[in-house]
């Protein structure tokens, strides 16, 4: 699999480390929230068959993150 | 003249489906077959419909590597995989069909001071336990298994091994037809070719499901799915700790028989057993990247292949066959979730990840008690959907991590 790596560009898989599901934004007051939200929040994410938002970083090269989108079918890779 | 070779009987029937079952269970996998046969052999429910997308055992149970064993480290853990083990010990008698279960041993080489820590640690556990776990030295494991190298010149040199004698594989097709059949021979419809499109829900009570082939009413539907739960429980808008990976495998040509034993290395990411009709089959850990393509990266095989080849130098001179990919369904704390769910009479059986294979009779049997009743079996109850919120986590990953 080519990950297009936005700094670098098509690099082979195995230079990357991969962060899972985009966008999962850290609770704003974490004190505050119930334990069914922090559950939530630890350890429920999207798990599409399709189109996947994710993060990816170029560990073997520039060591930046960066999302894209990614069909987890067909694996074809389209920039964010 | 009679046939030479007449066709041998069919193991099943090929029912078209009645439009009402008192349980339905979506996923014709090994879990879904057990939990069909123990649903008729323990509770006498038979009115009871295994519905598969493609054919019967076509999924992860044609794809995984057949491991089986029962050295977990935790307590839950260790009692439902033993109670697996135990099942698996009788389970040609009671189904009346050769799964070929061999209890050959299952190997695993230590190379570090804190991989030896911990397999000790393990060791002792599961002894508390009543599983039967060794540890071997160096010139044990060679004595074990004399094709492994324990040269002092390796890479990661071999400093022991635990042994879990009772440990093996067993046929892993067998292993389904041997359910499917009793189960159909019961009274189970096993129905092929049917796909679940949607589920028929009436506030928060579940009337069954939609297929591609008419709708069908239920009072009860059990998701046995695997890597494709989340995509079922998400038509019912249920949502599950669960993500999907692929999960590579490969076998050598046939060879003639050169290793006696399971071996697995968890540090070097390899784990290798030969299998009745000759070729090694190997496997190693799944890819990192959430997919469904029952395909994977090619570096996993390469790593693993040069891992098998330090590990065993005889192996250089086989030839990988065939390599897949299964998708398997992993939860975050790498143990399984078995129970009920918020949903009335729906219930989930997933989460079993890498080592679904071995807990096939037990996933069955719990799961089955877990349906006729109501209420989980003691054995699967800490394995609840809740314990993801309650925070009663089994941490299985030094038991499950690369290798089963």
């Amino acid at each position: 699999m080519l990950i297009p790596c936005p700094w670098c560009g098509d690099r082979d898989d195995i230079e990357f480390a991969y962060g899972g599901s985009a966008q999962i934004a850290y609770p704003a007051d974490p004190t505050s929230v119930d334990d069914a939200t922090w559950a939530r929040f630890l350890f429920y994410r999207p798990n599409p068959k399709g189109k996947m938002a994710e993060r990816w970083v170029h560990t073997a090269g520039c060591r930046r993150w960066f999302n894209l989108v990614r069909d987890t079918v067909t694996h074809e890779i389209t920039p964010p | 003249m009679a046939e030479p070779h007449p066709h041998p009987d069919r193991l099943w029937r090929n029912p078209e489906p009645k439009r009402v079952y008192d349980v339905v269970i979506i996923g014709g996998g090994g879990h879904g077959l057990a939990t069909a046969y123990y649903l008729a052999k323990n509770h006498g429910i038979t009115n009871v419909a295994v519905l598969e997308r493609g054919w019967l055992a076509g999924g992860n149970m044609a794809r995984n590597t057949t491991v089986i064993r029962s050295n977990y480290l935790w307590d839950e853990s260790a009692a439902i995989y033993e109670y697996s083990l135990k099942l698996w010990e009788s389970l040609a008698q009671e189904l009346e069909y050769d799964i070929l279960f061999s209890q050959r041993g299952v190997l695993n080489l230590v190379h570090s001071i804190s991989d030896r820590r911990e397999s000790l640690r393990r060791i002792n556990a599961n002894s508390l336990n009543g599983i039967d776990a060794e540890w071997l030295t160096t010139d044990e494991v060679k004595a074990f298994c004399p094709i492994v190298n324990t040269s002092p010149d390796l890479r990661y040199p071999i400093i022991g091994g635990t042994l879990q004698r009772r440990g093996g594989i067993a046929k892993h097709d067998y292993v389904a037809w041997a359910f499917a059949r009793k189960a159909d021979e019961m009274g189970v419809d096993l129905i092929q070719n049917c796909e679940v499109t949607g589920f028929d829900l009436d506030g928060d009570q579940l009337r069954g499901v939609h297929t591609n082939r008419g709708s069908i009413a239920a009072d009860k539907v059990a998701l046995c799915a695997a890597g494709h739960s989340t995509v079922l429980a998400g038509m019912v808008g249920l949502d599950l700790p669960i993500q999907s990976y692929p999960l590579q495998a490969l076998v050598s040509d046939l060879l003639e028989p050169v290793l006696n034993c399971v071996v697995m290395s968890n540090a070097m990411h390899v784990y290798v057993s030969q299998a009745h009709k000759g070729e090694l089959v190997m496997g190693a850990g799944m890819d990192p990247y959430n997919s469904y393509a029952q395909r994977g990266s090619p570096s996993i095989i390469e790593y693993q292949l040069a891992a098998a080849c330090e590990l065993f130098p005889i192996f250089r001179r086989a030839h990988v066959l065939r390599t897949w990919a299964g998708i398997v369904d992993v939860s975050p704390d790498a143990s399984p979730i078995v129970g009920l769910t918020p949903i009335e009479n729906l219930f989930i059986n997933c989460g079993w990840g890498t080592g679904g294979f071995k807990a096939t009779p037990a996933a069955g049997w719990v799961y089955a008690h877990t349906i006729a009743n109501g209420t989980p079996h003691e054995l699967n109850a800490p394995f609840a959907l809740e314990r993801f919120t309650t925070g009663a986590l089994i941490n299985e990953h030094g038991a499950a991590a690369v290798a089963h």
